[in-house]
């Protein structure tokens, strides 16, 4: 029985390991969103299809500005 | 009315021969007038079919792949066409950005109309819209996207303006200081959580094996070192992890009110102050165990309190930290955007038709029509000419003015407006809680039981009397009391947002909960806040004609007419505005349309049938349009605000909740006693021509003759008098003046979201009261068992977390603000 006494401080050894890893994960920020990653892990399947380089420029704000030209 | 809906047949059929083309951005129907045939794609509107256009150029036609047909909460794309140009400001960009060096910089965005993976997956593609955006992530919980950017190659207003187009209106998501500060105290309490819920776990495995072997006997040393190994662990727990409730308990007694942490730092320091020193004498109960989980259980409640909180407020407090308006200024040779607040008094601005006006001001040049309706809740535009005043916040309609400054910023009636709005605000009482009012009659109990206990046991068994009385205040630790609220706000909030109704605080829930009097705006509150063609007398061939001599305007009942009579066939040429009206050459004919006066002065006299339809219709608060056809009067149409589809039943409703309903607008008085008969609202609780200070005066008044005033409006008119009144609610497409006031605001557009906030609320604090009673019951036994002197530490341990999951259970299941389709 007297094992108790070696044990119960290794225990509390390894939970103060374990509150020491949640602080860290906590203050890096790992708790801040608890929504948006579970969304993302379905998105980055396939890749998106490359553009020439010269219109990836321009293209879509291009179209942007002729949307807001004609209203 | 011109078409009365039958119940049961539905409202629009489409054309037998037609199939229903559905939108190929957001999937609605296509309206007929809008199909072109040539096309392979269809679409609804310009939003969607723009933002379809930048999608394609992009190559993000993927989103259409992620987009999840049925539970998107479809709705048509509708960029709000600003240009953000404030956002490059030097001042907004060093307290929003952050410098990274190589000319990147990082800010964060709110972005309002996110809520679906696809919307999520299309946000962070921004790099492929905006070359200049090298990362994007998006952070649903708080809707703000965090973007860096090259701010060489492209400004920020250019990403702000991409967003939009997309359909995603920016804001600044509040200084960045403001958001560090924050976080910082979510994750300071989230901690605590963690040690506090870490700590609870290993006292109880020590506390178990006490209570194990106390049957059985065990020996002096094993019992030593589970007393202390106890000790060892509770004594930071409670006083770092506990601090949060023993510094609220300080500034409720230096504050002298009564606050739900008083009774709890009672509870927890004289548990652990009893059970520290029976540790160090070595015999006598200990109730550490029970201490952790009572810290672990409350924190739990007010970290899910604190999170669920911020989300709801935080999206009004956005959408009215938005950046000053920007004003348009006319010098010698340009034309110069600059903040609204800096234009110097005598200088000219520009205003665009479709524009919000920015300043107070005379008309210099132009001739147009304003929109007031925000500001003075008039639903007809005033034609405005040289030498006429306008105010800040009204919209310039249909030409382009020029206008002199006479006030800027916070001088003009605007500013003067929310300025009222702020001080109103700031001096209303704050609401005490019903768990915290409990939670003062609870302390003063629990210390006058605790007193008799000690005295009571000082007599028959002194060794034991502080034991006794320790035990009590332990089992009495208002645990269940404590999370009753917290627990049931925070569901009752995640409900309601989900249901489209956003409350800027729980305690507005238990306010809202409670029957008094509910003071209406009209204006685009009861009624859908434009004209509307209601009613037509005369010649129904001459609708063609009509529609093609409006088909360009913007003017409010052009507007009307174009949304009436979809088809538009003849061209129009030779189209005059007239002071009151309009002359045009369709088909070959000459068209004159215009109010009773003008037709009568340009043609003489007006036939009897015409003036009687006039008189008719402006009898019921509508606007009579007479149209003449080469110089014969054929038609008289008749606009008005059409009252929304809702609103009866949903104030039938409201009233049989207890409310007293009132209709208070700025509109003319005839306009606005015709809306309450609608309505079936009696005709002494509505009151027309009322000006945004009077409104305010309105609900002080009331308030003084101890009544609970709601109030709920959607203009900056209604701004001052919502924060004057207990409770502010802002419907959906409120002014963001509005926003600011209000305390709830509803995410739907109708009248069904306002009902629900109060039912709903009513349902919440019915969970509230529950909670309350369930944990004093449990605290009586408690009580009980304790002054007997049969409370041991182990039924203490059992009895704290059954109250406790008793309390959450019944919190978390109960259906307080969930929609129901049915009713």
């Amino acid at each position: 029985m007297s094992i108790i006494f070696l044990i119960l401080p290794i225990t509390l050894v390894m939970c103060g390991g374990a509150v020491a890893a949640f602080a860290w994960a906590t203050r890096s920020g790992q708790f801040d969103d608890l929504e948006t990653p579970a969304i993302r892990l379905l998105h980055d399947d396939s890749p998106l299809p490359e553009r020439p380089r010269d219109i990836a420029a321009t293209a879509p704000l291009a179209a942007i500005d002729s949307q807001r030209l004609s209203q | 009315m011109a078409a009365v809906v039958l119940p049961g047949t539905p409202r629009s059929r489409p054309p037998p021969a037609l199939t229903v083309i559905a939108c190929a951005h957001c999937g609605l129907p296509v309206p007929a007038g809008r199909v072109a045939p040539q096309d392979s794609q269809q679409f609804c509107c310009d939003g969607c079919s723009s933002v379809h256009a930048v999608l394609s150029a992009a190559g993000l036609t993927d989103y259409y792949a992620h987009q999840i047909s049925s539970d998107a909460a479809l709705a048509s794309p509708r960029p709000t066409l600003r240009k953000f140009e404030e956002l490059d400001e030097p001042a907004f960009q060093t307290r929003h950005c952050q410098q990274l060096g190589d000319g990147l910089r990082s800010t964060e965005l709110f972005l309002e109309g996110v809520h679906c993976s696809a919307c999520v997956w299309l946000v962070e593609r921004l790099g492929r819209v905006v070359p200049a955006v090298v990362n994007a992530r998006f952070d649903l919980t708080r809707s703000v996207l965090q973007v860096t950017w090259n701010g060489e190659v492209a400004p920020l207003s250019a990403v702000a303006r991409a967003l939009d187009s997309l359909g995603y209106c920016p804001h600044p998501s509040g200084s960045t200081n403001v958001v560090a500060q924050q976080r910082k105290g979510d994750r300071a309490l989230l901690l605590r959580l963690g040690v506090a819920g870490a700590a609870a776990g290993n006292v109880m495995l020590m506390a178990l094996a006490l209570y194990s072997g106390k049957p059985a006997g065990m020996s002096q040393e094993y019992l030593a070192l589970f007393r202390w190994g106890s000790f060892l662990i509770a004594t930071p727990t409670v006083f770092w992890t506990g601090s949060v409730f023993f510094r609220g308990a300080l500034a409720a007694l230096r504050t002298r009110t009564a606050h739900m942490d008083l009774p709890v730092s009672l509870g927890i320091l004289a548990g652990y102050l009893g059970s520290a020193s029976n540790t160090l004498r070595g015999h006598g109960d200990i109730y550490f165990d029970s201490l952790c989980t009572l810290i672990f259980l409350l924190l739990v409640g007010r970290y899910l309190q604190r999170t669920q909180q911020r989300r709801s407020a935080k999206a009004s407090q956005l959408i009215s930290a938005l950046a000053p308006t920007t004003a348009r200024l006319v010098e010698a040779d340009r034309l110069r955007e600059v903040p609204a607040g800096d234009v110097a008094v005598g200088a000219i601005v520009e205003v665009l038709p479709g524009e919000r006006i920015a300043v107070d001001g005379v008309v210099t040049q132009g001739f147009s029509s304003v929109d007031a309706s925000l500001l003075t809740g008039e639903s007809l535009p005033q034609n405005v000419a040289v030498g006429d005043r306008v105010h800040a916040g009204t919209t310039n309609q249909s030409a382009t003015l020029r206008v002199r400054v006479e006030s800027a910023g916070a001088a003009t009636r605007l500013g003067r407006l929310m300025h009222s709005v702020e001080t109103t605000q700031r001096e209303r009482a704050p609401i005490v809680r019903l768990a915290d009012r409990v939670a003062g009659y609870f302390v003063v109990g629990i210390v006058f039981v605790a007193l008799a206990t000690l005295l009571f046991w000082w007599h028959f068994d002194a060794a034991h009397a502080l034991d006794h009385t320790v035990a009590l205040l332990v089992v009495t630790c208002p645990c269940a009391l404590g999370m009753a609220t917290p627990l049931a706000v925070s569901a009752a909030l995640r409900q309601a947002a989900a249901a489209g109704v956003l409350f800027k605080g729980g305690e507005f829930i238990e306010e809202l909960a409670q029957p008094g009097v509910m003071v209406f705006d009209k204006t685009g509150t009861l009624t859908e806040g434009r004209l509307d063609l209601v009613a037509w007398d005369g010649d129904e061939s001459v609708k063609p004609l009509l529609r093609a001599a409006e088909a360009t305007s913007g003017h409010p009942i052009a507007r009307a007419v174009q949304r009436a009579l979809t088809e538009n066939e003849l061209l129009c040429c030779d189209r005059t505005e007239l002071p009151s009206g309009l002359r045009a050459r369709v088909a070959d004919q000459t068209v004159l349309m215009g109010s009773q006066a003008m037709i009568g002065a340009e043609l003489g006299s007006l036939p009897l049938w015409a003036l009687r339809s006039v008189r008719a219709h402006a009898t019921l608060g509508r606007t009579p349009v007479v149209i003449a056809v080469e110089n014969t009067v054929r038609a008289v149409a008749a606009f008005a605000d059409r009252v929304r589809p809702d609103a009866a039943t949903n104030l039938k409703r409201l009233h049989a909740l207890g409310f007293e309903l009132h209709v208070l607008s700025g509109d003319h008085q005839e306009v606005v006693a015709a809306v309450a008969a609608e309505l079936g609202v009696p005709l002494r609780s509505a009151q027309g021509g009322a000006s945004p200070e009077s409104k305010l005066a309105f609900v002080a008044e009331l308030r003084k003759r101890a009544k609970r005033v709601f109030m709920v409006g959607d203009g900056v008119n209604d701004a001052a008098a919502m924060a004057a009144a207990n409770v502010g609610i802002a419907v959906h497409g409120g002014a963001e003046a509005c926003l600011a006031a209000a305390d709830v605001f509803t995410t739907r557009p109708g009248l069904e979201p306002v009902l629900l906030a109060a039912a709903g609320a009513r349902r919440t604090v019915r969970v509230i009261r529950g909670g309350i009673v369930l944990s004093l019951a449990y605290n009586l036994v408690g009580i009980g068992l304790a002054v007997t002197g049969q409370l041991d530490p182990l039924l203490a341990a059992v009895l704290m977390p059954l109250s406790s999951i008793t309390v959450v259970t019944l919190a978390m299941r109960a259906t307080t603000f969930r929609h129901r389709s049915s009713s």
